[in-house]
């Protein structure tokens, strides 16, 4: 329901969709940029009062909408029903959508409404346009789990499954294999809940046979009805995770790690970082060898660098024996710390100072070197500057430490983050920053020893 | 069986020629003297909704009934007739003399039917395809006094009761219905000739349409003299104090329509000044209406009265009504011969008196304040310091504080006619639909937006939204006793006029014309308004009269510019370049 006034825009021309979705980032609204489209659309013909006012009153509703109030909405909702019947019929057979999304948003939040009125207002929305039953009663059911009514959520999502009505087409197969994926999801819920029941209880209790039968049961139904959506192209990962975890749980290794494997690798999806975090730590629990972990963290440092991941993989990497994979190591550090988020992450400045250093004693400064080049113009001012120096001292003295080591070992001891750290004569931090300045004259890039 | 029941049933069985009824279960006539049982049934005549003098019209056989469903055999004109006579009693509720009602819309229907050739004519039209062919047709020429039908025929009571004088209509009628009845053209509409008369096309022909009703309100207003204006007339609609939009759903119950008729009363936007404006002189000149009456300096229509009026509603100082009055006598649009209507002159046109009177105050505020975003601001400031010196003087008219007022008080006005057009409800009662395939279908999405309504009306908040207004010609209310709202009327104009010998000469001496060129090429168009090319006084000014009127602003412009051009006649055909220029006396 939170991204309706996008969806909202549905029944419009493609250009319009790219310029308001492109001016209306912030989410400002440009009322004369529709009625401009409008006129452009009907070709300069005087339009009917009839459609003007209409126009009008979706306008007033968006706005009352945006500033969130209720009251006035539902006034104007009273009147935009009338859209309903409007003789144009293409405007006709787009109105139950606009209605079910700008009534469905108002009762949501409108202090008098509540279950039942919404109940009522989504049934008969389901029967004004046959065309949204299924999406209306999917929405539906998600309203009703929001307020916790879990079975009535199940029953609606049921009534949903079973309902046919004319030609089945692509759309509407989508719909039914999401709702009964839903209706999995809630069946996982009772298993879990289930689960942990039988958890607790001891293998000699009376009970325990009948709940071990209850958990099986459910698992295999909701099997039925979450797989059949996971194969198809899309982001399911609520889905997903549920459904290995109830093939794990019931010893179907194979099974689940073609599932992901197949949601990971799948050129058909979109690109999604948790369908490989999923597999990840679906292998890592496996035990799979490190060459298959490292393969399948390559490809999310490829989508998400920043990952806190990375520096699992660069763990994984570090202990490789191949050699492109310690040069790959150093990548991922240097890749990490070039993210905003991630400039206190004291174990990766402390990873990427022991790295380099490593890696200059293994005399691979050219690695360094070629990090160092894209990054040189903007490190100083994004990490070593002067400000920094003295606000990680004060807050993180270890940080600072790691920090101005990898400043000495990248910039000389000239640099004003080390000079500034060296400076401050720390007691207990005074041995590791001797042994630092030592290291910094003897491997430092920028002035090596040839 | 009841027998007293069905005593108001006076027709002669179509068996035995008895008058002896009784009421079967179902509750249909049986004839008691020979059981034959009859097709009409006792709902029908008892029925509340339809007044008796209808029953007459249906027990004399007028209107036949097919089958409940599908109600009456009837006409589009009565349709349109029916409608009129709604018009014409609520103009009767709003204040309007009876007469209009009886005399003045009767007789222009009646003629319009004859002219049309529909009714009081040998010959009509309807008989299926075969254009009239010549008629005889004495009313070609406007003979106003010899006509025997027109306003001086008082014994016909006009639409008492809205379908029942059209029994003369309907006797002549009759014999044709009868052989072109069951014909396919009631398959496709509600009405006997709904699809005829939507393909009709005659030259010279003027066929009536929904907003053609007001054209003839608005012409037996004119006729009447009465104090409503074009565009009070158009607010009142609006405002839903006349019938327009949906009037039919108040047609009687058995009057079904459907198919054709749908887009012949259906109804999906208000009227439009200009369009209605056209439309009566349209209805005018096919009707050959002689010379209206004389609109003399004691009609409401007089540009001297009407200035007064608006400078009221603008809250402008009445002070200005002297400088009105000259601007109209030096035009000359107070003349009885250019304010009077006459279909048959050579050109047909009328004025639109209230967008001339709004015209003639904008012209004498450029008068007297430029507007040119300059001269009314320092003349303010002169008042301003004028009134704080002398605080118990009459005070001087203060342009500026005039403009806060009004700006404040138009843009709510809009703000709340904007909402209020929004939550306009469009759809009638009766739901209009092709066929009768579609019929359960419109019902249907009808009863499901009712239930949607209600449900939502639930949510909204009880305070009842003041219901609806009262019908008045003034939409601003200024009182003195409104300390919030500073009311005008009684300001002066001393700090902008100066004395010179005997007459009285305004300060400002410089004038700009609206319009330096009038369009010399054939078209209509005087001259195109582009707002930006304007002073913001200039705008506002316009925007706030021409919201007061509903009409476009560019209407007004049009019209200030046709006010100016007689104003300056001689600056117009000496030189056309100069724009500035013009001393006033007084």
């Amino acid at each position: 329901m939170s991204d309706f006034s996008e969806e909202l825009k549905g029944p419009v021309t493609d250009d319009e969709q790219v310029e308001t979705s492109v001016l209306s980032g912030a989410g400002m609204h440009f009322p004369w940029l529709q009625t401009y489209i409008e006129t452009v659309a009907i070709g300069g013909k005087r339009k009917k009062d009839f459609a003007q006012t209409t126009s009008a009153c979706l306008s007033f509703i968006q706005e009352a909408l945006l500033k969130h109030q209720w009251q006035q909405a539902a006034e104007y909702m009273h009147s935009y029903f009338q859209t309903l019947e409007d003789s144009d019929s293409y405007k006709r057979q787009a109105a139950p959508e606009i209605i079910w999304k700008l009534g469905s948003e108002i009762l949501f939040y409108h202090p008098k409404s509540n279950v039942e009125t919404f109940n009522t207002f989504a049934d008969r929305m389901k029967n004004i346009g046959i065309m949204n039953y299924l999406k209306i009663s999917l929405q539906h059911a998600l309203y009703l789990l929001h307020h916790g009514m879990l079975e009535d959520a199940k029953r609606k999502l049921s009534e949903a499954e079973t309902w046919r009505h004319g030609e089945k087409t692509s759309s509407r197969e989508i719909l039914i294999n999401l709702i009964q994926a839903y209706k999995g999801l809630l069946q996982y819920y009772t298993w879990s809940k289930k689960k942990r029941e039988l958890s607790k209880l001891d293998k000699d209790d009376y009970a325990y046979s009948a709940v071990a039968q209850d958990v099986f049961n459910h698992s295999w139904k909701t099997s039925v009805n979450i797989s059949a959506l996971i194969k198809m192209p899309g982001v399911w990962d609520p889905f997903v995770k549920s459904y290995v975890e109830m093939l794990e749980f019931y010893g179907d290794r194979d099974g689940a790690q073609e599932v992901l494997t197949n949601y990971a690798y799948d050129e058909k999806f979109p690109s999604n970082p948790n369908a490989h975090i999923y597999l990840y730590n679906f292998l890592k629990r496996q035990k799979a060898p490190r060459s298959k972990l490292i393969s399948v963290l390559k490809i999310l440092y490829q989508i998400v660098p920043s990952h806190k991941l990375m520096l699992e993989f660069h763990t994984l990497l570090r202990k490789s024996e191949k050699e492109e994979h310690h040069k790959l190591g150093l990548e991922v550090l240097f890749g990490v710390l070039d993210f905003a988020g991630c400039t206190k992450n004291i174990t990766a400045w402390k990873y990427l100072a022991k790295y380099v250093k490593k890696t200059l004693m293994g005399n691979h400064l050219v690695w360094v070197q070629e990090e160092w080049k894209s990054r040189k113009n903007w490190w100083p001012s994004f990490h070593f500057s002067y400000f920094w120096a003295k606000s990680d001292w004060k807050e993180d003295t270890a940080l600072a430490c790691e920090k101005a080591f990898v400043a000495g070992l990248l910039l000389g001891k000239g640099c004003r983050y080390f000079r500034y750290i060296l400076k401050q004569d720390h007691q207990i931090l005074g041995k590791k920053i001797k042994r630092m300045k030592r290291s910094v004259k003897k491997y430092s890039i920028v002035n090596p020893r040839l | 069986m009841d027998l007293e029941e069905a005593e108001e049933f006076k027709e002669r069985c179509t068996q035995c020629e008895a008058v002896s009824w009784g009421l079967t279960d179902e509750g249909k006539y049986y004839c008691t003297s020979c059981h034959n049982v009859t097709e009409r049934s006792k709902e029908v005549i008892n029925s509340d909704i339809i007044p008796n003098a209808q029953i007459k019209a249906l027990n004399r056989g007028l209107k036949r009934k097919n089958n409940s469903e599908k109600g009456w055999d009837w006409y589009v004109c009565e349709g349109f007739q029916h409608i009129l006579y709604q018009q014409a009693e609520a103009l009767k509720n709003l204040g309007v003399g009876p007469e209009l009602k009886n005399d003045v819309l009767h007789n222009f229907w009646k003629r319009y039917l004859q002219k049309s050739k529909q009714a009081y004519c040998k010959n009509p039209v309807y008989t299926t395809g075969r254009k009239p062919t010549v008629l005889e047709d004495n009313l070609s020429h406007s003979d106003w006094a010899s006509e025997p039908e027109l306003p001086s025929d008082v014994n016909s009571p006009f639409l008492e009761s809205g379908m029942e004088s059209q029994s003369d209509v309907h006797t002549r009628k009759s014999l044709r219905i009868s052989k072109a009845l069951q014909s396919e053209t009631s398959v496709c509409s509600g009405s006997l000739d709904g699809v005829e008369y939507s393909q009709r096309k005659e030259k010279g022909l003027v066929k009536m349409t929904v907003p053609q009703t007001l054209a003839f309100c608005y012409l037996s207003l004119l006729w009447q003299r009465e104090a409503i204006t074009l565009s009070d007339l158009l607010r009142f609609v609006e405002e839903d104090h006349i019938p327009y939009i949906n009037a039919f759903q108040h047609f009687p119950e058995q009057m079904k329509l459907y198919g054709r008729d749908r887009g012949i009363f259906g109804t999906e936007s208000w009227p439009n000044y200009d369009d209605i404006y056209k439309k009566t002189i349209e209805v005018a000149t096919f009707l050959d209406l002689p010379r209206f009456p004389d609109i003399t300096e004691d009609c409401y229509l007089h540009p001297n009265i009407l200035c007064m009026k608006y400078l009221m509603e603008v809250n402008l100082p009445d002070e200005m009504h002297s400088l009105t009055c000259h601007v109209v006598k030096m035009t000359g649009m107070g003349e009885a011969d250019f304010l009077t209507f006459d279909p048959i002159a050579k050109v047909a046109k009328t004025v639109k008196y209230d967008v001339q009177a709004v015209a003639v105050i904008v012209v004498v505020l450029k008068l007297l304040f430029l507007l040119d975003d300059n001269l009314e601001w320092s003349l303010s400031n002169l008042a301003e310091k004028h009134n704080e010196k002398n605080k118990k003087d009459k005070p001087w008219f203060n342009f500026r504080k005039w403009y806060q007022i009004m700006k404040k008080a138009f843009d709510e006005k809009k703000q709340n006619w904007e909402e209020a057009r929004a939550k306009y409800l469009w759809k009638s009662e009766k739901p209009l639909y092709y066929s009768y395939v579609d019929k359960p279908v419109a019902y249907k999405k009808r009863e499901m937006v009712v239930n949607l309504q209600k449900q939502f009306s639930t949510l909204v908040d009880s305070t009842p939204t003041a219901g609806k207004k009262s019908p008045s010609s003034f939409q601003f209310n200024w009182t003195e006793e409104d300390t919030e709202r500073t009311c005008f009327h009684g300001h002066s104009l001393q700090g902008v006029l100066k004395e010179k010998g005997q007459s009285l000469l305004t300060k400002n001496s410089l004038y700009w014309l609206s319009t330096q060129k009038f369009c010399r090429c054939y078209c209509t168009h005087v001259t195109t308004y582009e707002e930006s090319n304007y002073s913001l006084s200039y705008q506002f000014i316009l925007n706030l009269f021409s919201f007061l009127l509903r009409i476009k602003a560019s209407l007004l412009h049009e019209e200030v510019s046709l006010v100016e051009k007689e104003l300056f006649k001689k600056k117009y055909s000496v030189t056309k370049k100069k724009s500035k220029s013009k001393k006033r006396r007084r």
